[in-house]
């Protein structure tokens, strides 16, 4: 049945299935998650969704540094009477039954007492008995689940986040206040001068000016303290034209309601308040499950092996290492440090730091780099340098990834709002004038009415709504975007520039091509059958490939980490894994992966792997190509320069073996007259990510790894990002239409104001009926303009 | 007439009450995560006892994958 796929995770089973309970499953792993949570009544895992599980992670070690009290304690939340609280990120969270079975961990062992998911941020809170129960128990049960918690170096640096719920509650008290202002403002919209009004008028007025002051104070200070800095750095942005006008509606209903000139204009001003911040928080739009902020740290461990003076080993926590220190690196660990290589061998995978796929063979004597994962045995290393002055790390300290781009970047409405405030204080300056010399008393009215009747809040509306619905849109088709200026100056770049290794290229499929003698069946069910007890990636890809039907029961499987396999059966070995370890005379070209094959005394040939480009690009270059210069920067050699040439338009630039800081400088150089977009994958590209105006990153997973960027896109809609860009531009063009809609209804209601005849009802009925026709339209047009991403869709 | 007063006193009683209940909420953190007690609100206690299998009706209750997650 080769095609069954899992019960548990889903995924093919291929030849490698086991047979349990009369179910597949891909791997050992997957099975024992099934007996547990079978055995332990929780077997309504499978029945809530099928195939949700997630196979587990060999990791026997790998919290090992939870042993280490002073680790465990900045870990935890609570800890006090027996009783611990943790909070772990769990990235295989996706779906109802993973929420099921984490929240039902009591289930599993009696000391977990509470175990709470909160979905779209992935964390799983616990609560345990720590007598009997630790930390590091909770760790590793949750990896024999398939729930492997991920606690690295950012964990150990995180302060107490404080979660900002202002905009929420400046929302609540904007609409309550509204709701009873317009309720209370009713009796005197419809009958003025009426005997009983009258009369209670004063008790309705100053409960209407009561529940406005906390909406001017509370509710409306971001615009204001908005509006103070963009004066102090002498830029005119929509804040201030808005702030004036709140201003003026207060101060001008106090004094009407306090010498009995009329109702004033509360209603408008809580109305108004409560459609901005609507606004803001329409626009607030995240991606609570990404993050987009990440350094090294997330990916770096928390803590390594230290061999003591003694000899014994010390789990300790890596900001403690220094210079001279002695630390044992095991095999799939990532080295968080430079160093000497004192005892072992090593090939190390830079991919990480460089994009380069190969690995590097490094001895005894041999410097490596912080960054670089490790794949053999043990190895002992000699630091050279602290974590944080390491060659990858200082990279952080370059000051691109202090800048906020969001803070330097002037937004649409921003740029329009300095011309709107001149035209609108020119208009009340001139319209005053004019009646200070016919009807003085009518001076002060009419300058207030104008600020009133000209605050921007249907401009100040028309980005937020459509950006913000954009940004949603894009998310349903997978690219995240950090926020909604990230979208502005999207649609202004004029330069993409890609990262080679994992950006056009995917690590998933991989082409294998074979060159040398052909094997006969007989070997390849040999080959075949070794390949399977192997777990190194190279091992699985070319199990996958290779076509044999028979499971053979081996006499011996050898497997020597960081060079090769050994199979034996009855009179025939094989021998699979590097040019060196098989014996191969022959150079191969460096530039290019290979496996080489021998059987018994003889050589047989090679696997030549190559990495496979992701489907849709030609058309994608092709269409970016019309309208945008392109690039390539590639950390990894230049083998594939021809096979780039032949999808690239001509010309294209090309720039091979670059450094994290060569992409970094070549960005900051194009950025001199050009707006650069920068698409990239791993920690290398990140300080071109940061540098560039807007760096997406592309992700298999979107959950699990990427560099700090502004969006993350996912790789199966790479082929869609033409469409991103010229819907984005399209969305600049509906915002700018909407500013023209909303200046109209701004001269209607400048005509009253100017005559002096600004009744508190019309302010009443302009203001909300511009804010709501111009949320109805921007999102309508956004929802339509989005349906081009759907016919498209992959 | 004056009974207006009694009338507004009450209404607005009210509303603050239901303000206040608002803003505690926020500030507990109710509204931090509005996803998952939507999910979680839907399971029952499903454990299955011993030797015996519930069969489950679920196409009410699955839940459509994370878009994300596939």
């Amino acid at each position: 049945m080769p095609n069954q796929n899992c019960y548990h995770c889903g995924d093919p089973c291929g030849w490698s299935n086991i047979r349990f309970d009369a179910k597949d499953f891909c791997c050992n792993g997957c099975k024992t998650v099934y007996e547990i949570f079978t055995t332990q009544g929780l077997s309504n895992f499978y029945e809530l969704e099928a195939r949700a599980g997630t196979a587990p992670l060999e990791a026997q070690r790998k919290y090992d540094f939870l042993d280490n009290p002073d680790i465990v304690e900045r870990l935890l939340e609570f800890n006090e009477e027996g009783l611990q609280v943790v909070s772990l990120s769990i990235p295989t969270i996706h779906c109802s039954s993973c929420i099921w079975v984490l929240e039902n961990l009591g289930k599993l062992h009696p000391a977990i007492s509470m175990s709470q998911v909160d979905f779209p941020k992935k964390i799983l809170r616990a609560t345990f008995r720590s007598g009997d129960f630790s930390l590091k128990a909770l760790a590793l049960l949750l990896g024999s689940i398939g729930y492997a918690p991920d606690i690295s170096l950012k964990e150990f640096d995180k302060k107490e986040k404080q979660v900002d719920r202002s905009l929420i509650q400046r929302l609540g008290v904007a609409g309550f206040a509204f709701g009873n202002v317009m309720l209370l403002s009713f009796p005197e919209y419809f009958e003025t001068g009426e005997f009983w009004l009258d009369r209670y008028k004063w008790a309705f007025r100053y409960l209407i000016f009561a529940f406005s002051i906390p909406v001017v104070l509370y509710s409306a200070q971001p615009f204001f303290v908005s509006a103070y800095k963009g004066l102090r750095s002498k830029v005119l942005n929509m804040d201030v034209p808005i702030a004036l006008g709140i201003l003026a509606l207060f101060l001008r209903s106090a004094v009407d309601i306090i010498f009995d000139f009329g109702s004033g204009y509360f209603d408008s001003l809580t109305g108004l308040l409560f459609f901005l911040l609507l606004g803001k928080f329409f626009q607030q739009q995240t991606y609570a499950h990404l993050s987009f902020e990440r350094d090294y740290k997330s990916y770096f461990p928390m803590a390594v092996t230290r061999l003591e003076a003694d000899g014994s080993e010390k789990v300790v926590q890596v900001y403690q290492v220094g210079p001279g220190d002695r630390v044992l690196i095991r095999n799939q660990e990532l080295i968080p440090m430079d160093c000497f290589l004192v005892e072992g061998s090593a090939e190390i995978d830079y991919s990480f730091v460089t994009g380069e796929s190969d690995t590097v063979h490094k001895r005894a004597g041999d410097k490596l780099f912080a960054g670089g994962k490790h794949l053999g045995g043990l190895m002992e290393v000699e630091v050279l340098k602290t974590v944080s002055q390491s060659q990858l790390t200082q990279l952080w300290g370059n000051s691109v990834f202090s800048k906020d781009k969001t803070s330097q970047f002037q937004t649409l409405t921003d740029g329009i709002g300095r011309r709107f405030t001149l035209v609108v204080l020119s208009i009340a300056l001139v319209s005053s004038l004019y009646w200070l010399q016919h009807s003085p008393a009518m001076a002060l009215n009419v300058f207030t009415s104008v600020l009133i009747i000209a605050c921007p809040c249907a401009i100040a509306l028309a980005a937020p709504f459509t950006l913000g619905n954009m940004l949603r849109i894009f998310g349903r088709h997978r690219l995240y975007l950090k926020n909604a200026t990230v979208l502005e100056r999207l649609a202004q770049v004029d330069t993409a520039i890609f990262d080679k290794t994992g950006t056009l290229t995917t690590h998933k499929k991989d082409t294998i091509e074979y060159q040398g003698v052909a094997l006969t069946q007989g070997e390849t069910d040999l080959l075949k059958t070794t390949l399977r007890g192997s777990n190194h990636p190279l091992s699985r890809s070319l199990y996958e490939i290779l076509k044999s039907n028979a499971i053979l029961t081996l006499d011996e499987f050898r497997e020597h980490t960081g060079k090769g396999l050994e199979g034996r059966m009855g009179g025939q070995s094989i021998q699979v894994g590097s040019a060196s370890y098989v014996g191969s005379a022959t150079k191969g070209d460096t530039r290019q992966t290979e496996v080489y094959v021998r059987t018994g005394e003889s050589l047989k040939g090679r696997f030549v792997f190559q990495n496979s480009f992701r489907e849709g690009l030609e058309g994608m270059f092709r269409e970016l190509g019309t309208d945008m210069h392109l690039g390539i920067l590639s950390g990894d050699n230049d083998g594939e320069r021809a096979t780039l040439e032949g999808m690239l338009p001509p010309g294209t630039k090309m720039l091979f073996d670059q450094r994290p800081g060569d992409k970094l400088e070549t960005i900051k150089a194009l950025q001199g007259d050009r707006r650069v977009l920068m698409v990239g994958d791993g920690l290398n590209d990140a300080g071109a990510l940061a540098q560039s105006d807007v760096g997406i990153a592309v992700s298999e997973n979107v959950n699990v790894f990427s560099p700090a960027c502004d969006g993350i896109l996912d790789a199966s809609n790479l082929a869609l990002l033409p469409t991103f860009l010229q819907l984005s531009r399209k969305s600049i063009k509906l915002i700018k239409v909407s500013f023209i809609l909303s200046l109209c209804y701004n001269l209607v209601g400048l005509s009253f104001a100017v005559t002096g005849s600004l009744e508190p009802v019309i302010a009443a009925i302009l203001m909300p009926l511009s804010s709501i026709s111009i949320v109805v339209f921007t999102t309508l047009s956004t929802n339509i303009m989005g349906r081009r991403l759907k016919g498209d869709k992959t | 007439m004056s009974v207006i007063y009694i009338l507004l006193t009450i209404s607005i009683t009210v509303a603050v009450i239901f303000f206040v209940a608002f803003v505690l909420s926020v500030r507990r953190g109710q509204y931090d995560d509005t996803y998952t007690p939507s999910v979680r609100m839907l399971f029952e206690d499903e454990l299955v006892v011993e030797g015996k299998v519930k069969a489950l009706d679920n196409s009410d209750r699955s839940i459509e994958k994370e878009q994300t997650n596939e």
